[in-house]
């Protein structure tokens, strides 16, 4: 953690929620310091939020990028034990209550959150399904209009074979355009299901 | 057969190679969660390489140029599935395994469906499909050192055994994520710059030039562009269909010249020479297409128009039942991460899969011969040499025998570390000591099997273990993330119903290959019957067997569908074997999201 002295640092005090850590800078004592610092009290704990690793691992990071760009102050300093690096875990930022509400029927599989992930479960699945179809036809579309049609098979194009040229080139930018399209639709979907349980 | 020095080298640094980087990113493997799944950070685009990497087996990279030169456009098939099943992975199943949480297939059966007996059962169809796509890749490694130094074939494929065993078991997923990104670009650049330099060499010389064997718009066969003798080391059956000279030497002494006549049939020993004057037309073993036109333009029966479609649905569905293809994706950190991993792998698999069609089609103009032997997986690395002679042939034949061994071994490595983590977790009490012990059990039965088994095409026994997949976890998968309905009994059915009519359609092949091939193509490709057919009976018996929906379903499709950010995911491995430590990864800098 950073020195006293130093003016304080955005990036270890994100939004301002918690208090400068009383142990900063002082020799370490036979009290325990209170390790973890938590954020306002009327939020209750999420019962299964994974945000938890990431959020330490981001504290954890910035308290490490904010030693390495003061090191004179520490290193001009009279020695002192060293004190033991602190984790700090950080509370969620405060979210509406609604947006609480909205998590705990999700989580809860009441019958509201059950249709809002039957919603979307729907929407994914038509897409996928709808695109998944449009390759699959088209695919199947190729050998079967050379069984209907064998002289559609003699073209050429460039002095290439149809056939080759159907089979062997486009269907590889055709598969990678619809995973790319998908992978689109998806994303924004997905986005649009975290706004609206946030909001 | 002389030895190729160049290909000695090369085949010697990829094995070197292989064996350095899975040694060096053993060394931070510790924990289960290394060894099962990498400790879910692998980021997609390393992910990406890695599952291409693993996926271009021997059957991409030398089978597909091999049926080529064989089958024509009809082959241009197998790329198109083999690529479209990552399309149909990423619609159907890919965020939502991911977002699971589980550690290897069985697991997720058992974390959707809630039945120790389902996951036993899938346990022993990962094991099986594994080795039976592992079988090909080792013997495949085989026939490969054979073609560039005099030994036998069991060397080869003990040699990949070796180095793969040792890198799965000093550090699982971990050691060998890194080493299949390394191999896919490794892959790609021996087989484009090969692909470049040939297709120059055939462009500058012309389609008539010497060492071609005539252009391929030609309705006739390909012909001999010079006097050629060749040897046959199985007794094979040779049609011709025009009028052929020959020289038959069977070894006993009285070798002399005949004629062959025009669509006329004849069996020759093993151990014959066969000796064709120049521009004599080139016989071909039975089933291969022999005239160019036929070759050149896609079957236009209602047989082939339905294996094709058949083929077609093995590998879209089969690539998502396809155990080491799965175990990749449980090592993204996110089910976001593991879509965008495998639209990346849409685009690297598209590239690749052009080179080898172009290999095949100009191996059908320089190495005709190879029809005749049936040995056409060899058309890739017989190629260079045919068409450039000297040091640049030599170099090229060695770059592209490199390649196909970095695919053995990256295959390999995958099909050994995903059995392995399953085994460990299902069948032993998965410690990292008992995935150690796994994974040299597989390698070693594994291995025992390529050498004793006989070699068969490779594209064509890949392809029936893609046809199983499809039958036996496709519909699982693909029903269990989309269909609140599910029951356990259903799947259970499905899943062994399915694989029994591919397994029976393997065996009947078999019969049949050794009873004078009487098998209809459908037993050649059973898909287009064996696909459906576990579909249908999945859902029937799951809508009979409805009071077994499990419980908690609303609560695993809210795991499986709510987006990342909202935090439901649960790792399944972590509550199994606790958190992995964490200062390994924080000490060391390698801490990747």
């Amino acid at each position: 953690m950073g020195d006293p002295t130093d003016p304080p640092d955005p990036a270890g005090r994100p939004g301002g929620i918690r208090e400068p850590d009383p142990t900063l800078g002082k020799p370490a004592k036979p009290f325990a310091p209170e390790p973890f610092v938590q954020g306002p009290s009327q939020q209750p704990q999420q019962p299964r939020s994974s945000r938890g690793p990431s959020h330490a691992a981001a504290s954890h990071s910035a308290s490490r990028a904010s030693d390495q760009r003061n090191p004179e102050p520490r290193a001009s300093e009279p020695r002192q034990p060293r004190i033991r690096r602190q984790r700090v875990v950080l509370a969620e930022p405060s979210r509406s209550s609604t947006s609480l509400r909205a998590r705990v029927e999700l989580e809860q599989q009441t019958s509201w959150g059950e249709l809002l992930i039957k919603d979307l479960v729907k929407v994914q699945l038509r897409t996928a399904v709808l695109l998944g179809l449009l390759v699959l036809v088209v695919l199947c579309a190729i050998p079967a209009v050379f069984y209907a049609v064998p002289a559609a098979a003699e073209l050429r194009l460039a002095g290439i074979p149809l056939p080759w040229l159907l089979l062997a080139v486009a269907p590889f930018p055709l598969m990678f355009g619809v995973g790319l399209w998908y992978n689109r639709l998806a994303e924004r979907r997905e986005q649009d299901f975290v706004n609206m349980i946030e909001n | 057969m002389q030895v190729n020095p160049w290909a000695l080298v090369s085949v010697t640094l990829v094995v070197v190679v292989t064996f350095y980087l899975g040694h060096r990113t053993s060394r931070f493997a510790r924990s289960t969660h290394d060894f099962l799944v990498a400790r879910r950070t692998v980021r997609s685009r390393r992910n990406a390489a890695a599952i291409a990497g693993e996926y271009i087996s021997a059957a991409s990279f030398l089978g597909i140029a091999g049926l080529v030169l064989k089958e024509g456009a009809d082959a241009l098939w197998f790329p198109i599935g083999f690529t479209a099943g990552f399309l149909a992975l990423m619609l159907f199943v890919a965020g939502p395994l991911r977002r699971s949480g589980a550690y290897t297939l069985p697991d997720f059966m058992e974390a959707r469906l809630s039945s120790p007996v389902l996951r036993t059962a899938s346990t022993w169809f990962v094991v099986f499909i594994g080795v039976l796509y592992l079988l090909p890749q080792l013997q495949g490694a085989g026939l490969a050192l054979t073609m560039i130094m005099p030994t036998p074939a069991w060397v080869g494929s003990v040699l990949v055994t070796v180095v793969i065993a040792y890198n799965v078991m000093g550090g699982g997923m971990r050691a060998i994520t890194l080493l299949q990104a390394f191999q896919y670009w490794f892959k790609l650049f021996a087989i484009a710059a090969p692909t470049f330099v040939l297709c120059a060499v055939f462009v500058a010389g012309g389609a008539g030039a010497p060492g071609s064997a005539g252009s391929l718009d030609e309705p006739a066969p390909p012909n001999f562009a010079a006097h050629t003798t060749v040897t046959v080391d199985t007794d094979v059956t040779l049609g011709v269909d025009t009028l052929t000279r020959v020289r038959v030497d069977d070894g006993s002494g009285g070798a002399g010249w005949t004629t062959w006549h025009a669509g006329s049939q004849h069996t020759v020993d093993a151990g014959s020479e066969l000796t064709f004057p120049e521009g004599a037309a080139v016989p071909t073993v039975d089933q291969a297409t022999s005239a160019n036109l036929d070759w050149l333009l896609p079957s236009t029966d209602l047989s082939g128009l339905l294996s094709t479609y058949s083929l077609l649905l093995a590998l879209l569905l089969g690539t998502m039942g396809l155990p080491h293809v799965l175990s990749r994706f449980y090592t993204n950190p996110d089910g976001k991460a593991a879509r965008r991993t495998t639209v990346q792998v849409l685009l690297l698999l598209g590239l690749f899969y052009l080179f080898p069609v172009m290999l095949g089609m100009l191996s059908r103009m320089f190495v005709p011969e190879l029809l005749i032997t049936g040995e056409t997986d060899a058309a890739v690395i017989a190629l260079p040499t045919a068409m450039l002679s000297g040091v640049a042939g030599q170099i090229l034949a060695a770059l592209l025998a490199a390649g196909a061994f970095a695919a053995f071994l990256s295959t390999a490595s995958g099909l050994v570390s995903s059995m392995s983590g399953v085994i460990a977790t299902d069948l032993l009490a998965g410690k990292v000591r008992d995935y150690r012990v796994a994974s040299v059990g597989v390698a070693g039965i594994a291995v025992l099997l390529a050498v004793t088994l006989p070699i068969d095409d490779l594209a064509l026994s890949v392809g029936m273990s893609f046809a199983l997949g499809a039958s036996t976890f496709a519909p699982l998968l693909v029903l269990g993330v989309w269909w609140r309905r599910l029951t356990w009994l259903g799947a259970m059915v499905g899943m062994c119903t399915g694989g029994g009519l591919v397994l029976l359609a393997v065996v009947l092949n078999a019969v049949s290959a050794h009873t004078g091939g009487w098998a209809p193509w459908l037993l050649e490709r059973p898909a287009l019957v064996t696909v459906p057919v576990a579909f249908g009976l999945t859902v029937l018996v799951s809508i009979g067997t409805s009071s077994r929906v499990p419980e908690d379903v609303g609560a695993v499709m809210l795991r499986l569908h709510a987006p990342d950010p909202l935090g439901f995911m649960r790792d399944r491995a972590v509550q199994r074997f606790g958190r992995a430590e964490e200062h390994t990864r924080t000490s060391q800098g390698r801490h990747r999201k």
